[in-house]
């Protein structure tokens, strides 16, 4: 069990929980996630760690509003419990010194992204970060990855703010103009992701994206993760979530994230008439 | 009757579901013994001077003892009884392989049929956890000296209960969000019912077992960092939970499920009750479930109870080959599961959008015996052939979890992954570092798991006894 210790609204759809969790904020590293229920008849469901603070004892985890699950937590005031929280599960990110490294964000991919971007800053790379959203309202963590980068490019789809565009044309930008880039990291929407992946593998700079599939355990045990890479089967919980992103099998991916559309639909309505 | 001893020749038959009834429905199979039943099978036992039923049971129940006391009347004590070496009655009455174990052995089954000890174990069980009278087990005074153990399966609970009454603080560390391991995620309600397996599990962390969920070791901390944090040892019962797939084309479709999944979703997350509970899960019309073990068993029975109107079993050798008990697969049969001996699929089929439509196998012929002693299967040339079905389910078997090996590298491990550990004692290659179940067999049973599980925790015990002495 952990308990709320503080909640921000970032957007009206994207909120940030902060939890007490000892054992996990001691252990986390950029990249893992944990696994959240919430209710005695909740499911389980994956989310990022984005910040820890391992003398309180906290973390903090970013969640997009995007169905039954993601409202329930949502609606969870400070001081309420969460009913479990396991972690920190899937591999860390690797944190080298590569030179100069782009880190992309799309929607709420930005809070997976940034304790990345953090930790790749502090390994001595030059840090050039893309951040994009629909619009300026949905635009997240600007601040957090102005800081930690050494320059920042915003993008909104409707031109709202920063660049007019998506992310992926904002890294053609970089490209054009000749920066020299030694390894990308892209986390966001599957389309963003792969959007990337086609670009960077043209001139063969090495892409890691970090992969979403619907999860239960978390553990290895369910085989609900898998995805292909390279041609092979693995689990994203423990083979992941990061994969080299010019073997990933994007379009598999995002058919199995359809698998229950169904079904969201009528937990979404039984969760709204209940309320 | 059994030639002038007026035995009855045949066991006391247990009444069960209505088949039709029972496949839509997730309640209990089989109803169990009156108490008139039960004295009455009791009353079959020959009570042998050395009853070889005993030695066929991996935590050797005291079964002529038991037996007679139910004879006498007395369930309880028949219940304590049973509970002096077996923590878990009420589930090893359910789903002990009873047939190639203790009743294998029984006398009575040369000739005729043998007593049906696993019933009359289940009866005592139910006996007692319905009257709610059952006494918490004594432990003898704390030794000072604390015990982790790693998973909340029957290894794992077996040991933990065994080290409490020996006076070490126990804590368990699971990994999912409730204990029991396959117990609660795995065996379907209608064999064993989840409140069951809590109230078991209830009646033995009286003694004082702590159980922590979401401790995912290996992750939160590892092995050796359990070792350092005041742990005098460790006893790994993690179970084998990486589920095999085929690695043939149109695995990763949608509609496609490893049991694991399919049974989580089910048992651990009630997706049957789905949209009271959160997890969704794809029933499916027409299910293939692939594989002949008690697991692809669960998973065509559940597809059925989830609403399939048509479920076929595909099973590379014959019928006689089936791993499965062979209960499941009369009551599988009786539940109109549609059996394909002697076939493996090939490839999975998808529709434009990316869900199963079609399976196609090709028919195998039993070649010479394998390593097994089973006859091996060998494809037919040309005979390909292919079912409709959108949902398929692999039920095929599962290797070893990657989590605790990868984080304890002086763990030994044999060329399959599982961990190296003295059958006799569980001791690893690691010093105070003991494991049994799954995680050391592969895939086996509740009960052998839970033989695996004391014998760790009387070396555990030894072992630690040792180092107290030393110290002294
Ligand atoms: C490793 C990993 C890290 C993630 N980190 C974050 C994060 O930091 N912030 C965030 O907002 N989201 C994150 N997600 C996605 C998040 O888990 C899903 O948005 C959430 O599970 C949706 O549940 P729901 O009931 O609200 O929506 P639903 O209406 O059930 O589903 C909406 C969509 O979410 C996906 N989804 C549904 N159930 C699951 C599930 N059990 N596991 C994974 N995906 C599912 C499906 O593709 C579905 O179409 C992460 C996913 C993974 C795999
Ligand atoms: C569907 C199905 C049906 C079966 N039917 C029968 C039957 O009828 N009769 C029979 O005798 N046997 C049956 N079996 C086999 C039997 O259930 C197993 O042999 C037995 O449960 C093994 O016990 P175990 O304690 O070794 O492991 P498990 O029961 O697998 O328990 C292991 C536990 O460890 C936890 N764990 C794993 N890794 C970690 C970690 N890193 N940190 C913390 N916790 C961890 C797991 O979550 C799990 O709870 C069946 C199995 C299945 C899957
Ligand atoms: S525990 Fe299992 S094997 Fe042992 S006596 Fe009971 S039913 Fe038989
Ligand atoms: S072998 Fe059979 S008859 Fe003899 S004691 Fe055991 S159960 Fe009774
Ligand atoms: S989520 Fe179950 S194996 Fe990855």
């Amino acid at each position: 069990m952990a308990y709320i210790s503080e909640k921000r609204e970032l957007t009206p759809e994207i909120k940030q929980l902060v939890l007490s969790a000892p054992e996990i904020a001691q252990k986390v590293k950029p990249g893992q996630f944990v696994i959240v229920r919430c209710g005695e008849k909740g499911e389980r469901i994956p989310l990022t760690v984005v910040e820890q603070d391992e003398e309180k004892g906290t973390l903090s985890i970013i969640l997009q509003d995007v169905g039954n699950s993601t409202k329930k937590l949502g609606n969870l005031e400070k001081g309420e419990e969460i009913t479990d929280i396991a972690g920190p599960l899937g591999n860390p990110s690797e944190v080298t010194n590569f030179g100069t490294v782009v880190c992309i964000g799309g929607g709420v991919g930005t809070a997976m992204v940034y304790p990345v971007a953090k930790a790749l800053k502090s390994a001595g790379n030059r840090l050039v970060s893309i951040i994009g959203a629909k619009n300026s309202q949905l635009l997240i963590l600007e601040e957090q990855m102005r800081k930690t980068s050494d320059r920042l490019l915003v993008t909104t789809d409707d031109g709202s703010y920063g660049m007019h565009g998506f992310v992926t044309d904002a890294l053609e930008k970089l490209m054009a103009d000749g920066l020299n880039i030694d390894r990308v990291v892209a986390v966001g929407p599957v389309a963003m992701m792969s959007a990337v992946c086609r670009i960077t593998e043209k001139q063969d700079i090495q892409t890691i994206v970090s992969l979403n599939p619907i999860m239960v355990d978390g553990t290895g045990m369910c085989g609900a993760c898998r995805v292909t890479v390279a041609g092979e089967t693995k689990f994203a919980c423990i083979d992941g979530p990061e994969f080299d992103g010019h073997q990933v099998d994007f379009e598999e991916l995002l058919r199995r994230q359809r698998m229950y559309l169904q079904e969201e639909k009528i937990a979404l309505e039984k969760e709204n008439s209940d309320n | 009757m059994i030639k002038d001893s007026g035995i009855p020749a045949a066991r006391e038959p247990m009444s069960k579901q209505n088949a039709k009834l029972r496949a839509k429905n997730f309640d209990e199979v089989a109803l169990g013994y009156s108490a008139h039943q039960a004295t009455k099978e009791a009353s079959r036992c020959l009570q042998c001077k050395k009853p070889p039923c005993i030695s066929g049971c991996p935590v050797n129940v005291d079964i002529p003892g038991f037996i007679k006391l139910i004879t006498e009347g007395d369930f309880e004590r028949a219940f304590y009884k049973v509970r002096e070496t077996n923590s878990l009655p009420a589930i090893c009455g359910r789903v002990c392989p009873q047939e190639s174990q203790c009743e294998k052995l029984c006398v009575l089954g040369k000739r005729e049929e043998p007593v049906a000890i696993g019933r009359l174990e289940r009866f005592v069980a139910d006996y007692v956890l319905k009257k709610g009278t059952i006494k918490v087990d004594k432990a003898a005074e704390s030794n000072g000296q604390r015990v982790a153990v790693v998973g909340s399966g029957p290894a794992g609970l077996t040991a933990a209960w065994d080290l409490a009454k020996r006076g070490y603080k126990v804590t368990i560390f699971e990994g999912l969000h409730k204990p029991g391991g396959v117990l609660v995620y795995g065996i379907p309600e209608f064999r064993l019912p989840k409140a069951i397996v809590q109230q078991e599990i209830d009646s033995i962390s009286r003694l004082g077992i702590q159980i922590k969920t979401n401790m995912v070791i290996g992750k939160v901390n590892t092995v050796d960092e359990l070792l350092q944090s005041g742990f005098d040892a460790v006893f790994i019962g993690s179970g084998a939970g990486l589920p095999r797939f085929m690695h043939i084309p149109g695995e990763n479709l949608n509609g496609v499920y490893s049991a694991n999944e399919y049974l989580t979703r089910t048992n651990l997350m009630r997706a049957y009750l789905f949209p009271e509970y959160d997890t969704p899960i794809k029933s499916g019309l027409r299910v293939a479930v692939i594989g002949g073990g008690n697991v692809a068993m669960d998973s065509a029975r559940t597809a059925l109870r989830l609403g399939a109107e048509k479920v076929f079993n595909i099973y590379r050798r014959s019928r006689t080959e089936m791993p499965a008990r062979a209960e499941e697969i009369e009551n599988a049969q009786e539940e109109n599961v549609e059996f394909i001996f002697l076939s493996t699929p090939v490839r999975i089929i998808g529709d434009e959008e990316g869900w199963v439509k079609a399976i196609e196998c090709v028919q195998m012929e039993l070649g010479k015996p394998d390593k097994s002693g089973r006859r091996r299967p060998l494809p037919l040339l040309r005979s390909e052939y292919t079912i409709e079905v959108d949902t398929v389910i692999v039920a095929i078997g599962t290797d070893v979890n990657p989590i605790i090996p990868s984080t304890t590298p002086d763990l030994n491990r044999n060329q399959r992954g599982y961990i190296i550990a003295s059958e006799a004692t569980g001791q690893t290659s690691k010093q105070g570092v003991f494991a049994g179940g799954d995680i050391v067999t592969g895939s086996a049973t509740v009960i052998s798991a839970m033989g695996a599980g004391r014998k760790a925790a009387l070396a555990i015990h030894k072992y630690l006894f040792d180092q107290r002495r030393k110290r002294r």
